[in-house]
């Protein structure tokens, strides 16, 4: 179940980022897949997102996985090494550190890709369309200061809608986290 | 001179502030004994606090000064910088606050080597933190300069030379004294008293011409040789192929290159927890929109009630267009009070970068290159605020020697080398496992180098009128912003040359934990 919904989940472009309706979406999504499966550690690797990884990697990510079932209960796998250390490869397996990941590169990826795009269009449309941007709209004001202001507003939708984000879905996967794994920050 | 208004008044106004600073950041020396309290304030500011901060590291003289006076002289072109300066604030939130935060402790370095082999890693890191910091530098004391010229109204160069070396002392007294506590304080109240300032003066303008931004531009228009076409795009880029790629180059510098300089980047160390970084960017966006919007406001302001011909004929020329308008509408008084805050502003950047820079030789280049991880702190501090000194008399030659250059376009070659070589390398770091040491190496250098070579061939040095050596030509790079090309470039230096090279197996241990901790946090409090 986990990986069909998946499958519709992960946004591979970003022009698909209409609006902040998709994170609505996607917490109901999320939320569904979290009550729906405990994933076994192998079956982690369908969720991941292909951002995170390098070409060539599959190969090296398998091998730690078969080491990690090798173990006959995960559950009783101490995260903490004996002098009190994190064991970071454990805990990077771990289905909570995944859905951490997943979630974060989900976000900011697309984000990025949105706020360059859009930003970068208002600049070319500055240098190559000098015409369509000197159009005036109120008084002597034209669209390429309208457009500029235009960048001003969605910098503050996107800077609240990730502060959000991170309260909601990113924070409570981290304490989530740190509680499985007995580890504090 | 009647538009200097009166030196004594400005004088006093300045040293009330400079007085008053040195006596809190003297405050806070007592504390200031460990690595951790100097480099990083023992990571004690809250979010709310170092947001203030942060914009305040950014609201330079290049931003106060240069971009009011860019809009005053070149309208829609001036814009264009406040657009970049806002938006680059998404890079740092979405991509490096949190995940430079759980990785590092005191510099750059700490992050880029977290996985890597240390010593070549720290001192590339090193030495590109110096040379952004150098060039950031710079800009902000030629930026003194000018301010001087206007506000003591000294016209002699050797007059401003002596006045320069007089800012670079304070300064390093700032840093040597308060490390980064003192520092970040000074940095806080200069950026709540630079956003009054430009918000009472900004609702001013708009008040005397009954609340229409169009009514301002209106009249600007008319003290414009260009008229109205000063509110189109091109009034300083022309339209020329080569000038319509150099306003993009530019417009990338920008928007890539704040969230990448070394002494923004450590301000991310201030505060406990990524949570807290996180929201001091958010913070400081809203500070950014709030000023930026302001010098829409001033910059235009100054084109209607100074002029463009006379900003252009004073004493330190666009860089004037602020504290003119100041005079205009405050007279003497609120000159003094706005040239102070620039004057603070100026001094306060550059105390933020002076610790930049000696944090990064101290701990990267005397503790870990040269001691190889074994330095004592005590001497690692020591070490750090001789570099302060030294790092502040290169700034005071740097700064004499660049007086009079337009800041807010020095600084967007500083911001093209910071995204030349930081960026792509903090990126491929934090969210690509495969990165390996050589490709650091290379990301580094790739970046930083081509930038380098890219300007020093540009028209910025050589071959045109406005150009440091208008007499000789060697120029062949046509853009005046490399960040166009150099960025792209150290991108793909540092996938090339991890592709190329082995993998390093010995790190997977170190690559398990960057990566944990990068985006969970977990372990980041060490």
């Amino acid at each position: 179940m986990g990986r069909r919904i998946q499958s519709g989940f992960c946004p591979p472009d970003a022009s698909h980022w209409s609006g902040f309706a998709r994170f609505r979406e996607i917490r109901h999504v999320d939320c569904t897949r979290e009550s729906a499966t405990v994933g076994a550690a192998h079956e982690g690797q369908g969720y991941m997102t292909k951002a995170m990884r390098a070409p060539g990697e599959a190969q090296h990510e398998y091998r730690e996985m078969r080491g990690f079932a090798s173990f006959d209960d995960p559950d009783t796998l101490s995260y903490v090494d004996s002098d009190g250390t994190p064991n970071y490869e454990l805990i990077r397996q771990t289905d909570e550190f995944r859905t951490l990941r997943r979630r974060l590169t989900t976000f900011i990826f697309p984000m990025t890709a949105l706020f360059l795009s859009s930003y970068l269009t208002f600049v070319l449309l500055s240098a190559y369309a000098k015409d369509f941007v000197s159009t005036k709209v109120i008084g002597v004001i034209n669209l390429g200061i309208l457009l500029g202001l235009g960048q001003f507003v969605t910098s503050i939708i996107i800077t609240l809608g990730y502060a959000r984000y991170a309260k909601r879905r990113l924070d409570p996967q981290r304490k989530l986290l740190a509680e499985k794994t007995g580890v504090e920050e | 001179m009647p538009t200097t208004g009166n030196p004594v008044l400005n004088l006093s106004v300045f040293a009330v502030f400079v007085l008053i600073t040195l006596y809190i950041v003297y405050r806070f020396s007592s504390r200031n004994v460990t690595a951790s309290d100097y480099y990083a304030a023992g990571s004690s500011f809250t979010g709310a606090q170092n947001g203030v901060a942060l914009s305040g590291d950014f609201l330079s003289a290049a931003s106060f000064l240069g971009i009011s006076g860019g809009i005053a002289a070149h309208g829609y072109d001036g814009f264009l910088y406040s657009v970049g300066w806002v938006v680059a604030w998404l890079v740092g939130l979405l991509l490096i606050a949190e995940g430079l935060r759980n990785t590092g402790r005191f510099t750059v370095g700490d992050v880029l080597a977290f996985r890597m082999k240390q010593r070549p890693v720290r001192a590339a890191a090193a030495n590109a933190t110096l040379v952004i910091s150098f060039f950031y530098m710079i800009a902000q004391m030629a930026g003194a300069g000018g301010l001087i010229a206007l506000l003591l109204n000294v016209t002699s160069k050797w007059g401003q030379a002596v006045l320069i070396a007089l800012v670079g002392m304070v300064m390093v007294l700032y840093v040597l004294l308060g490390g980064m506590k003192g520092t970040t304080w000074v940095q806080i109240i200069k950026a709540v008293l630079l956003l009054l300032c430009v918000t009472l003066m900004s609702v001013f303008l708009l008040g005397k011409f009954g609340f229409s931004l169009s009514a301002i531009m209106q009249q600007a228009t008319e003290n414009n040789d260009l008229g109205e076409a000063v509110l189109d795009p091109g009034a300083k880029y022309g339209f020329s192929a080569m000038s319509k790629l150099d306003f993009v180059s530019l417009a990338l510098s920008l928007v890539l290159g704040i969230a990448s300089l070394p002494h923004v980047l450590m301000r991310f160390y201030t505060v406990p927890n990524a949570t807290e970084a996180r929201r001091s960017v958010v913070w400081a966006t809203w500070t950014m929109v709030i000023f930026y919007l302001c010098t829409l406001v001033i910059g235009f302001g100054a084109m209607a009630l100074v002029g463009t011909d006379k900003i252009a004929a004073a004493p330190g020329g666009e860089n004037s267009a602020a504290p003119l308008l100041a005079f205009e509408i405050g007279g003497a008084v609120l000159l003094g009070v706005v040239s102070a805050v620039a004057f603070a502003t100026i001094l306060a950047v550059v105390a933020g970068l002076t610790l930049a820079a000696s944090a990064s030789f101290a701990h990267d280049v005397y503790a870990n290159v040269i001691k190889r991880g074994n330095a004592e702190p005590r001497r690692e501090i020591r070490v750090a605020r001789l570099t302060a000194v030294v790092v502040g008399i290169l700034s005071i030659i740097g700064g004499i020697a660049a007086n009079g250059q337009n800041v807010a376009f020095l600084v967007s070659l500083a911001l093209a080398l910071a995204a030349s070589a930081n960026l792509s390398t903090i990126l491929y770091t934090i969210f690509w496992r495969r990165f390996n040491t050589t490709g650091t190496l290379w990301s580094i250098y790739g970046g930083l180098g081509s930038c380098l070579v890219l300007i020093i061939f540009s028209p910025v040095m050589s071959g045109a009128k406005t150009s440091i050596f208008p007499d000789v030509d060697f120029a062949w790079f046509p853009l005046g912003n490399p960040g166009l090309v150099s960025i792209p470039f150290s991108f793909l230096c540092g996938f090339l040359a991890t592709i190329f090279s082995k993998r390093e197996p010995e790190m997977a241990a170190k690559a398990a934990e960057m990566e944990v901790r990068a985006i969970s946090g977990i372990g980041a409090r060490t």
